[in-house]
């Protein structure tokens, strides 16, 4: 029979990859020391086109998640030295969180800063200060993830210029910036420009690092922050795919070929509570991406169509009552997301309904994960709960959420789902759909419909009194002032106007890539809330309609 | 005690952009029959305090998650006494409990911290503004 051959083929295929993929040097067996094959089940197999099983055939028996823990705070010195710990500790990928003023593309003397700089990341102004949060450090050797939207090109154009500094070819950087800002609008609001020019920004960046930085990821799709917001889980892969589907439309417009930026491309998701719901939404996501790429937009290029994604347990399940308790609601939520497949993963710290983790809180978390990786023997074998009637179903069910979803923009949008996007943003779409399912689900918690441990129910227990909370010391934000001040007064005040200048005039134009002027005026020492507002004179400024 | 309902503003001051807490307290009020004036992210203290007097609101309600608490919140108190507006603020958010009881000295009339229930939402702001009229 055909279909028999056929799932030979696939069997003897996968079998093939996964002879040639090097492995871990460990013992793939129980703790009883019975050996367990590599994977059970059907295919299509982990690795085999549309990768509901995985994205590689033999998952993490060839390597581990990455376990990225995301922390940034206080001045550039401080986070540097926190970058130079980690290297010496033997890791190799840093990740950067930026202060609210720097992630909103205002400087530390802004009015709104006040209380704001060096809080909730590192504050970044000026290339000077670039310079003191990369000291010592080999931008060739490091791969760098950097969270950051709204001004991601002027923080991208400051890494660039300092490789440049040090000698390091801008080829051979390699990392991540999220640079995703339609969930921004949508979910976490950290906009600076409306969507249209927002839009023209990223794809100048998708354009320029595929041209020259071939190591560089320059967008990661994030759902994690739509679920954040209140979300349901097929809301957030639905919308968080269709954002993916609106940045390939858009660099397809732009006269690129989908496999020249489509495998640069990743994602990040939330992991929640409901088990087999996320598990589910994991092994979707590859699916609909994978098949959406190939048949929708003619990826021909395997890697075009793989959905790797980072995943972060949900910050917003955290409560703030009996706090300890968090602890195991994120061991579950981060297990969900290895059993999914995950590429890498952030687990949160217990303490994080109240402030930014403790030291000794984010080691809990870590070692979370690694109970996970060394002690559960979860990772010996690929999708391990492929196969398993509940979750083949419940992985069916939400794809079929989510293609209603895409129907629906596609509709809005007369065919262009990156129209409808930008639709469903202007019309309120997302931000009403995104606070029904929240509403939705506080009504519940408050009618003791849903149960949440500590909150609604077994409440006893909890004391207040013994917390101890990361508190920031308010001499960061005097010293940034400072560092800002001192900047602007050794800069050429004439070299900054005409690059900021030459960048007007670029962005007025839509065939130029901003990307080289916004070069220019980092360079120049220009700040990157200069930079916005001169770019705002073209672009204007995005003011959200207030909408309960 | 009239029928007319309580009308009260609500808002973000500043860069932080967590609404679903202000969302879901602006649903819950106007379920509860409240008048709800949702000014939404990006506000000022200047502006808020603008709006209390033009729509004569009762109160102002504001939610914070960013640690800028102690120095935002006492600020809009002391905006709204100075233009003569003797209306109780409420603060939601997350807010450590060690600055409870700093913030209520500074005059914020209610905290409403993560947790909170729908009918003490609604209770805590009902009390908050019949307690001064």
């Amino acid at each position: 029979m055909a279909n028999d051959s056929e799932a030979n083929n696939d069997r003897q295929a996968w079998q093939d990859a996964y002879d040639r993929t090097p492995l871990r040097d460990v013992d793939f067996e129980t703790m009883s020391g019975i050996p367990v094959e590599p994977v059970y089940g059907g295919g299509p197999y982990p690795g085999q086109y549309p990768f509901t099983r995985g994205i590689r055939p033999s998952m993490y028996r060839s390597r581990l998640w990455t376990m990225r823990m995301f922390a940034g705070f206080g001045t550039a010195e401080d986070t540097n030295g926190r970058f130079k710990e980690i290297l010496r500790n033997g890791g190799t990928g840093l990740s950067t969180a930026f202060d609210m003023p720097t992630l909103m593309g205002r400087d530390s003397d802004h009015e709104w800063a006040l209380g704001e700089v060096g809080r909730a990341g590192v504050a970044i102004d000026t290339l000077a200060d670039m310079r003191d949060l990369f000291a010592d450090i080999d931008l060739g050797s490091v791969s760098t993830s950097m969270t950051i939207n709204g001004p991601a090109h002027i923080i991208m154009a400051m890494y660039i210029a300092l490789a440049e500094e040090n000698s390091v070819d801008r080829a051979a950087l390699s990392g991540t910036i999220q640079n995703d800002i339609l969930k921004e609008y949508q979910a976490q609001k950290e906009y600076i420009f409306p969507p249209r020019p927002s839009m023209r920004l990223i794809t100048d960046l998708i354009r320029f690092t595929a041209a020259e930085m071939p190591r560089w990821h320059p967008v990661s799709v994030s759902g994690y922050h739509i679920r954040e917001a209140g979300s349901n889980a097929a809301q957030e892969l639905a919308f968080t795919l269709a954002n993916g589907f609106a940045y390939v439309e858009a660099a397809i417009a732009a006269g690129m070929d989908v496999d020249d930026f489509a495998p640069r491309l990743s994602f990040f998701f939330n992991s929640h509570s409901d088990f087999f719901e996320e598990i589910g939404k994991f092994r979707a996501a590859r699916r609909i991406w994978a098949t959406w790429m190939k048949e929708r937009y003619g990826a021909r290029d395997e890697r075009s169509m793989l959905c790797r994604f980072h995943t972060q347990t949900a910050g917003v399940s955290l409560t703030a009552q009996q706090p300890e308790i968090n602890v195991a609601r994120v061991a579950l939520q981060a297990l969900a997301a290895v059993l999914g497949g995950s590429q890498s993963l952030h687990t949160d710290s217990f303490d994080e309904a109240m402030a930014l983790p403790t030291e000794d809180a984010a080691r809990i978390a870590l070692r979370t994960q690694q109970i996970i990786a060394y002690e559960t023997g979860v990772a010996s074998v690929a999708d391990p709960l492929g196969g398993s009637a509940y979750v083949e179903w419940m992985t069916d069910e939400i794809e079929r959420r989510a293609e209603d979803i895409f129907s629906h923009l596609h509709e809005l949008g007369g065919g262009s789902i990156l129209e409808g996007v930008y639709a469903g943003i202007d019309n309120g779409y997302f931000v009403g759909a995104i606070a029904d399912s929240g509403y939705r689900f506080e009504r519940a918690v408050n009618a003791g419909r849903r149960i949440v441990v500590g909150v609604n129910e077994f409440t006893d227990g909890d004391h207040p009194s013994d917390r101890n909370l990361l508190r920031i010391d308010p001499q960061v934000e005097a010293n940034q002032l400072k560092r800002l001040a001192d900047v602007k007064q050794s800069r050429d005040e004439s070299l900054v106007r005409t690059s900021l200048e030459q960048l007007v005039t670029d962005a007025a134009d839509p065939t130029i890539n901003t990307i080289p002027a916004t070069i220019k005026a980092v360079q120049a020492l220009a700040t990157e809330g200069e930079i916005v507002a001169a770019l705002e004179t073209v672009f204007g400024t995005y003011v959200e309609t207030a909408v309960m | 005690m009239t029928d007319t309902p309580i009308r009260i503003v609500l808002a973000k001051i500043g860069f932080d952009g967590h609404d679903r807490g202000l969302r879901m307290v602006a649903r819950i009020l106007r379920d509860a029959g409240f008048e709800v004036i949702y000014l939404g992210l990006r506000q000022t203290t200047e502006n808020v305090v603008a709006v209390v007097e033009q729509e004569d609101a009762d109160a102002v309600g504001l939610s914070m998650h960013n640690a800028q608490h102690l120095t935002l919140a006492p600020k809009m108190v002391k905006s709204l006494r100075s233009a003569g507006l003797d209306v109780p603020v409420i603060l939601g958010g997350v807010v450590p409990d060690q600055d409870i009881a700093p913030l209520l000295e500074a005059g914020v009339a209610v905290i409403l911290g993560p947790g909170t229930s729908a009918e003490d939402v609604v209770r805590s702001v009902r009390e908050a503004v019949t307690s001064r009229s």
